[in-house]
């Protein structure tokens, strides 16, 4: 039998842990409190033990914590075997890994060797029932991601496996508001890897700065196929400097090559929730909206009234971005 | 140097474009109206194996797990430059997750014996889970790599890549045997070379029931295959608890169509006083400004 805890393998790249691991923090003290479990996490590296107050602030209780100068840096089969070890001892009934690089890479061979359910990039977690024939399963996890390229949603479970395993994309989670007070309680663990465990070897690690961070950005002024041509594209940057704001996209501007695929919201793109998000030529495809749809504020901006996007927009103006765009700069620009 | 490059490919339906008639009225997705195809990025990773074949010499084996007609997958490896080709197929794996076609693939390689790369491709578009690749090093005892863009070097030994990440890339090194998922940005594919459309177009598949030699199981470099191997659970010797649906842990609980969660939208007039009106209010609400 498990507990009733939810574990995060807390993602760390050059000693600092990813955002996303404590986004997962978050949701998971949200199915903790349904569950009646307690949040603990799983870190791996080397020096790193002033990060772990971050976590904690977060409500996350308990970290494991395993140390070693060779797990400095990612690699698949010692990061594995360490996490599933922990696993098996700790019994968590749910364990969240980001759907990140590393996330993707570690979290399948971990459900490999546990030989438990894993659901990629899942939207939305939850709690809740099961029934297959006449056997019951009570509150366990709910696993809803896109399929078929994003056509439907489905709804995954991993009833008879223990743990449940998912994996859930950066910015995707709503992050809540820290509370340094709270403090984790830090268990080192003693990992029993051979020197044969670390076959991958690490030549070079090169950072490279991205040319736009949209999930840092509080407003996002996005250019859709409406809004792609040079003038209107300029446009486009225009207002989203007058403003304040970075430049996005959909995916066929990034595809036709005239903004680079850091600029790309959606689903294959980054995930984003802003203050403002302004659509500008945008028809608004599930792809799309997956990416946005959780902004605090969407304007819309399209020449076609039937267009998908006004349908999660909370103002829509239907008109075009050529006329439209410079009457915002103007009106921004007399107020501000 | 001879490598002995296996590959796993897929066939999947073409969620990147799924027209209406693809969705039925409740909002699942009709199978049937989509067309099949090579998983694309399972072509970046036959590409890989093909032109790593080219450079150090070996021969590159395609594997798939599918129904009868995956064959046709199996097909388009041979027509670019694969040496032989297994399809594993049997109703046992059907309803498989991630796990159970691990299983199945890793029961299937040990079946094609010492081998010192796979390529995979980094996902397949119907699922986009990005799981199997690494699942079947697991199963398989051996190391991965993932993500990977580039491949750097390779001895008879080992193999240097480039794999990228959120923060950049890294160069890294791994001994065979080893598992490579293989991204987009890897390569450009090749097209089927003509000749060996003329060679393989009416080539058939045979099952693995008739029983033959081990020696079967042994391609050449250059040579031609006579048929598209087809195994089923018993001839790789897997454990049929562990294929298909009763080796999958995760199941599909419901589908939904895409609803809009259509919000109370206020619209905003094109004119300049509408927009004003707007831009006026973001800022009043310090949205803006
Ligand atoms: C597996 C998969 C993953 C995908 N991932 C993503 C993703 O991550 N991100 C993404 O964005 N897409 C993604 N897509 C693609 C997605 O399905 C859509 O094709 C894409 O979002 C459409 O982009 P668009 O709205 O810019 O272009 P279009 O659909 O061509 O829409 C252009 C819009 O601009 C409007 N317009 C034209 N001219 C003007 C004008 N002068 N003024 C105002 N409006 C104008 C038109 O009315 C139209 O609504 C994905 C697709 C698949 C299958």
């Amino acid at each position: 039998m498990s507990t009733k805890n939810v574990m995060v393998f807390l993602e760390q790249h050059k000693k600092k842990i990813a955002n996303v691991s404590i986004e997962l923090i978050c949701e998971a003290n949200r199915l903790a409190a349904t569950l009646g479990g307690e949040v603990e996490a799983i870190l791996i590296g080397n020096g790193i033990k002033e990060e772990m107050s971050i976590p904690a602030h977060y409500g996350c209780k308990k970290i494991f914590y395993a140390e070693d100068k060779r797990l400095s840096h990612f690699t698949s089969i010692p990061y594995a075997k360490i996490i599933a070890d922990i696993i098996r001892e700790q019994k968590p009934q749910i364990v969240l890994f980001g759907a990140t690089t590393m996330g993707r890479d570690v979290a399948p061979r971990v459900a490999s060797e546990l030989k438990c359910g894993l659901t990629a990039d899942c939207t939305e977690l939850k709690i809740g029932d099961h029934t297959i024939k006449d056997k019951e399963f009570k509150n366990i996890l709910l696993q809803i991601r896109p399929a078929f390229g994003g056509n439907i949603i489905a709804t995954i479970v991993s009833p008879e496996s223990f743990p449940s395993m998912a994996t859930v994309r950066p910015g995707v989670m709503k992050l809540e508001e820290a509370n340094t007070k709270l403090k984790a309680q830090i268990v080192p663990f003693t990992h029993k890897l051979k020197d044969s465990d670390f076959m991958t070897e690490i030549l070079e690690v090169i950072d490279e700065a991205k040319a736009v961070n949209l999930q840092a950005a509080q407003i996002i002024v996005s250019a859709g196929m409406g809004a792609s041509d040079t003038s209107a594209l300029a446009l486009v940057k225009d207002l989203a400097k007058t403003l304040g704001g970075e430049v996005g996209s959909s995916r066929p501007v990034v595809d036709s090559g005239v903004l680079i695929k850091d600029h790309q919201v959606g689903q294959t793109g980054v995930t984003v929730r802003p203050n403002l998000y302004i659509a500008c030529g945008i028809s608004g495809q599930i792809q799309h909206r997956a990416g946005m749809a959780e902004s605090k504020r969407i304007i819309a901006i399209n020449k076609d009234p039937e267009a998908p996007i006004f349908s999660i927009a909370h103002y829509g103006i239907v008109g075009d971005v050529n006329d439209v765009i410079p009457k915002m700069i103007k009106a921004f620009k007399a107020k501000a | 140097m001879s490598l002995k490059i296996i590959v796993t490919v897929k066939q999947v339906p073409d969620t990147h474009n799924v027209t209406g008639d693809a969705m039925k009225p409740d909002g699942t997705v009709n199978r049937a109206a989509l067309p099949a195809i090579f998983n694309p990025e399972d072509l970046n990773a036959l590409e890989e194996a093909i032109s790593l074949k080219n450079r150090v010499g070996g021969t590159v084996t395609a594997i798939t797990m599918g129904p009868p007609n995956a064959a046709n997958v199996l097909k388009e490896c041979l027509y670019r430059g694969a040496d032989d080709c297994v399809l594993i197929s049997d109703r046992k794996f059907a309803g498989a997750d991630t796990l159970a076609t691990s299983y199945a693939l890793k029961c299937a390689v040990e079946k094609i014996g010492k081998f010192d790369v796979i390529f995979s491709g980094r996902q397949a578009i119907d699922g986009d889970t990005a799981q199997v690749g690494p699942q079947l090093a697991e199963k398989l005892g051996i190391n991965q790599l993932s993500n990977v863009k580039q491949v750097l070097d390779v001895n008879k030994k080992s193999i240097t890549v480039k794999r990228s990440t959120e923060y950049g890339h890294e160069k890294i090194k791994s001994n065979f045997p080893v598992l490579i998922t293989v991204t987009s940005e890897a390569n450009e594919p090749r097209t089927p070379s003509a000749k060996r459309v003329m060679a393989y177009k009416n080539i058939q598949t045979e099952s693995s029931s008739g029983g033959y030699s081990e020696s079967y199981l042994t391609v050449t470099d250059g040579g031609t295959i006579a048929a598209i191997k087809e195994w089923n659970v018993e001839f790789i010797n897997a454990d049929p608890i562990q294929c298909g649906l009763s080796g999958s842990p995760t199941k599909v609980k419901n589908v939904q169509n895409v609803v809009l969660t259509t919000q109370n939208m206020k619209e905003i007039s094109s004119s300049v006083e509408g927009i004003t009106a707007l831009m006026n209010e973001l800022m009043d609400e310090h949205i803006i400004g």
